[in-house]
Order: structure tokens, then sequence, then C-alpha cells
């Protein structure tokens, strides 16, 4: 299956997403994960580097994705939108570890081998910013990522009120990526 | 963290309906609306402004600045997408500076040689410089803050088009106010002033532009 054939269902999904469907939206970003993986996976290797940081280009990607969501036009295909971010995410990483990337969003974007094997490495620099957020922000983040729980759930078990725990959220991930950004220093 | 425990996170935050784009644009429209009420209460337009809307001069100078800001506005949106550039806008950046030197061509060739050095340096030259500059401030603080709702390539690029476009309003303030309407006189200084705010917003866009 190519990335191309994504473009459909994707799309919806996105705009589903936009109209407020979060099971769209959870659904989207699930379906991504694994042409990412292949995506970085080509792109370290083009660029001489191991796989060891395939799921970090990944985690900072889907990231990137979600906080700049609204950035891809609608009357345009999406699947180029999702790999010129992922270039994106791929450059600063080879940058990070002292390496030096030429590749463009059309050699990223062929088609994409149905096995892959995925890693299960568990550490990764995403993990280790999330200790390092404010406490709130730490808490909340874990619990609904780590753990699963919906807002309400991780309102009760914090004593937080859902809205509290919407901004802990939003406002966490989004110091994460301010984090990933000060660590390409 | 594994990459489903990151999407649970995201999906719960995304789990809502989008805020509307035009929501994006209200620091730049409120800098700019700040800096238009601050320039009314304390500076003002010059007081011979209806008469001069009837020079040609006067037109000119306006109507230059209205470009450059059309075509750094067209521009800077543009650029604001993943893996995308300014495309034509980038090209209708040409026309202020083509426009310009046209209108020097025609002053030159109508007005006495020994008038030009007068016309060039002008009333306050300094006072062009520095308060065009000043007058943009609030409008790139803005203009930054909408663009970094955006993911652009092309940070460095896209800051300078934020500084084009401030200095754009910050020189049609300008510009209402000042008396040197000679094309000789806006071909010397107002360059000057404009690529101060040009430059400080690249620079500036390196740094908060990044994603």
């Amino acid at each position: 299956m190519r990335l191309i054939d994504r473009e459909t269902e994707w799309a919806m999904l996105m705009r589903a997403a936009r109209e407020g469907d979060g099971e769209a939206y959870r659904r989207l970003l699930r379906s991504m994960v694994h042409p990412l993986r292949v995506l970085a996976a080509r792109g370290l290797a083009r660029a001489g580097l191991g796989q060891a940081d395939i799921e970090d280009v990944v985690q900072e990607t889907l990231l990137a994705i979600h906080l700049k969501r609204e950035t891809w036009d609608s009357t345009r295909s999406i699947a180029p939108w999702v790999v010129a971010i992922a270039r994106h995410k791929l450059v600063d990483i080879v940058r990070r570890r002292r390496g030096r990337i030429e590749i463009s969003i059309d050699d990223l974007m062929d088609s994409l081998p149905d096995g892959f094997a995925e890693s299960e490495a568990t550490t990764h620099q995403i993990s280790t910013l999330v200790n390092g957020l404010a406490l709130r922000q730490r808490d909340v983040v874990r619990l609904v990522s780590v753990e699963g729980r919906s807002i309400a759930a991780t309102a009760a078990h914090l004593r937080m009120s859902e809205g509290a725990v919407r901004i802990a959220l939003h406002r966490g991930l989004r110091a994460l990526a301010a984090r990933v950004r000060r660590s390409d220093r | 963290m594994r990459t489903d425990d990151l999407v649970n996170a995201l999906a719960a935050d995304g789990a809502r309906r989008s805020p509307p784009a035009w929501a994006r644009v209200l620091p730049a429209i409120g800098a700019t609306l700040v800096t238009v009420a601050a320039f009314a209460a304390w500076l003002n337009v010059r007081p011979d402004f209806a008469q001069a809307l009837t020079t040609p001069r006067f037109l000119a100078k306006l109507g230059l600045l209205i470009a450059l800001g059309v075509a750094a506005l067209g521009a800077a949106r543009l650029i604001l997408r993943p893996a995308s550039s300014a495309g034509p806008w980038g090209v209708a950046l040409l026309a202020p500076p083509a426009l310009l030197a046209l209108c020097v061509i025609a002053e030159l060739a109508t007005t006495p040689t020994t008038g030009w050095a007068r016309l060039a340096v002008g009333t306050n030259a300094m006072r062009c410089v520095t308060l065009i500059p000043f007058l943009s401030i609030l409008p790139l603080a803005g203009i930054l803050a909408t663009l970094r709702s955006g993911a652009t390539d092309h940070p460095i690029a896209a800051g300078a088009l934020a500084g084009l476009l401030a200095a754009a309003i910050g020189g049609l303030l300008y510009g209402a106010m000042c008396t040197d309407d000679s094309p000789l006189f806006v071909a010397l200084w107002y360059p000057l002033a404009i690529g101060i705010v040009g430059g400080a917003g690249a620079v500036l866009g390196r740094f908060t532009l990044r994603w």
C-alpha cells in the first residue's frame, strides 16, 4: 500500500476531526503511526544514521501534526502535508545527531513496504521531556497518555475540574513541543 | 512513553471542534488597531490630509506602501504551510520597488535639477527613519504572533515578510503624517526604514517561527 492510498481516508478523518469528532481523530492518528515509521526509517537510513531514532521521529512528528493540524489546507492533498511535517522533524533530529540529510518529499512518498519490523524501545526523547514538565501538566499528560484515562477519569483522580484538565493537557503538549525545540540547540 | 500512549494524549487534546480560522489573525489585527489608535491620539495625520489626497505624489506614496503590504501579506499566507513557498506573491513584491523607480524617473524628469537635492533630503528624514520602525513595532509583534500558529519551512523569510507587512503599516501611518511626498525622498528614506523593520522581522522570525 502506498502512502497516496491513505489520502482519501486521512482527508475524511481529518475533516471529521475538525468538526469535533474525537473518535475520527484518534483513528487518524493511529493510522499514521505505521507510515510514519516507514518514512522515518527511510529518512534515517538516507542520513546514514541508525534506526534507534525511528520512534523519536515518529513521536515528534505526531506531536507536530497534532499542534499544527490547522495548517492543512483542506482544499489540497493531506498526504504531502503529513510528509512535509515528517520531513521537517526528520531534518531536526538528524541535525541534532550532527548528521546531514538531503531528502525531498517525493523521495519520502515512495511506496511503503508492508512488512516492517517495529521497534519496541520505550525510552524516548519525549518520555524524558515529559518528566521535566510542570507538576500538574506532567501528571495530566501521564494519566491521559500512559494510563489511557479519559479526561473525566483524570479529573476525578486528580480532583480537578474537567476544564482544568483539558487546559493542563493542552499546555503540557505545547510545552513538550517547546522543549523538543530547545533540545535542538 | 510508547507511541500509543502519546496518541492517547493527542487524541484527548484534539477531541473538539477547531477554532475558526479568523481567530488566528486576532493578534495581528489587534496590534495594528492599537497602533492606529495610539497614532490617532498622539500623532495624527497631516493638517492638509484631505487636500493632499488630491495630489498625485501623496497618492503614489500611499499606494506604493499599500502594494508592499498586500504583496507581503499574500506571500506570508502562502509561506505559512509546510513545504510551500511564496509563489507568485514573491514576484509581486518586486512591483513596489519597480513602481517607485518609475516615480523617481518621472520626478526627475519633471523637476528642475537644482531642486533634486532639496527634495531628496526633505524636511525631516531622521524622523521618518525612526518613526516608521517605531510605529511598526506592535504590528510586527502581532503579525509574528499570528505567524507562530503556522508551520513554515522558511522562518527567516517568513519573519522578513512579517517585517515588510509591519513596515507597510507603519509607513502608511507615517506617510499620512509626513509632508515630504517627493518620490526622491520616499526612495531615499523609506526603504531604509522598511529594511530595518524587515531585517528585525527576519532575525525575530528565525527564533520565534520555529516549530
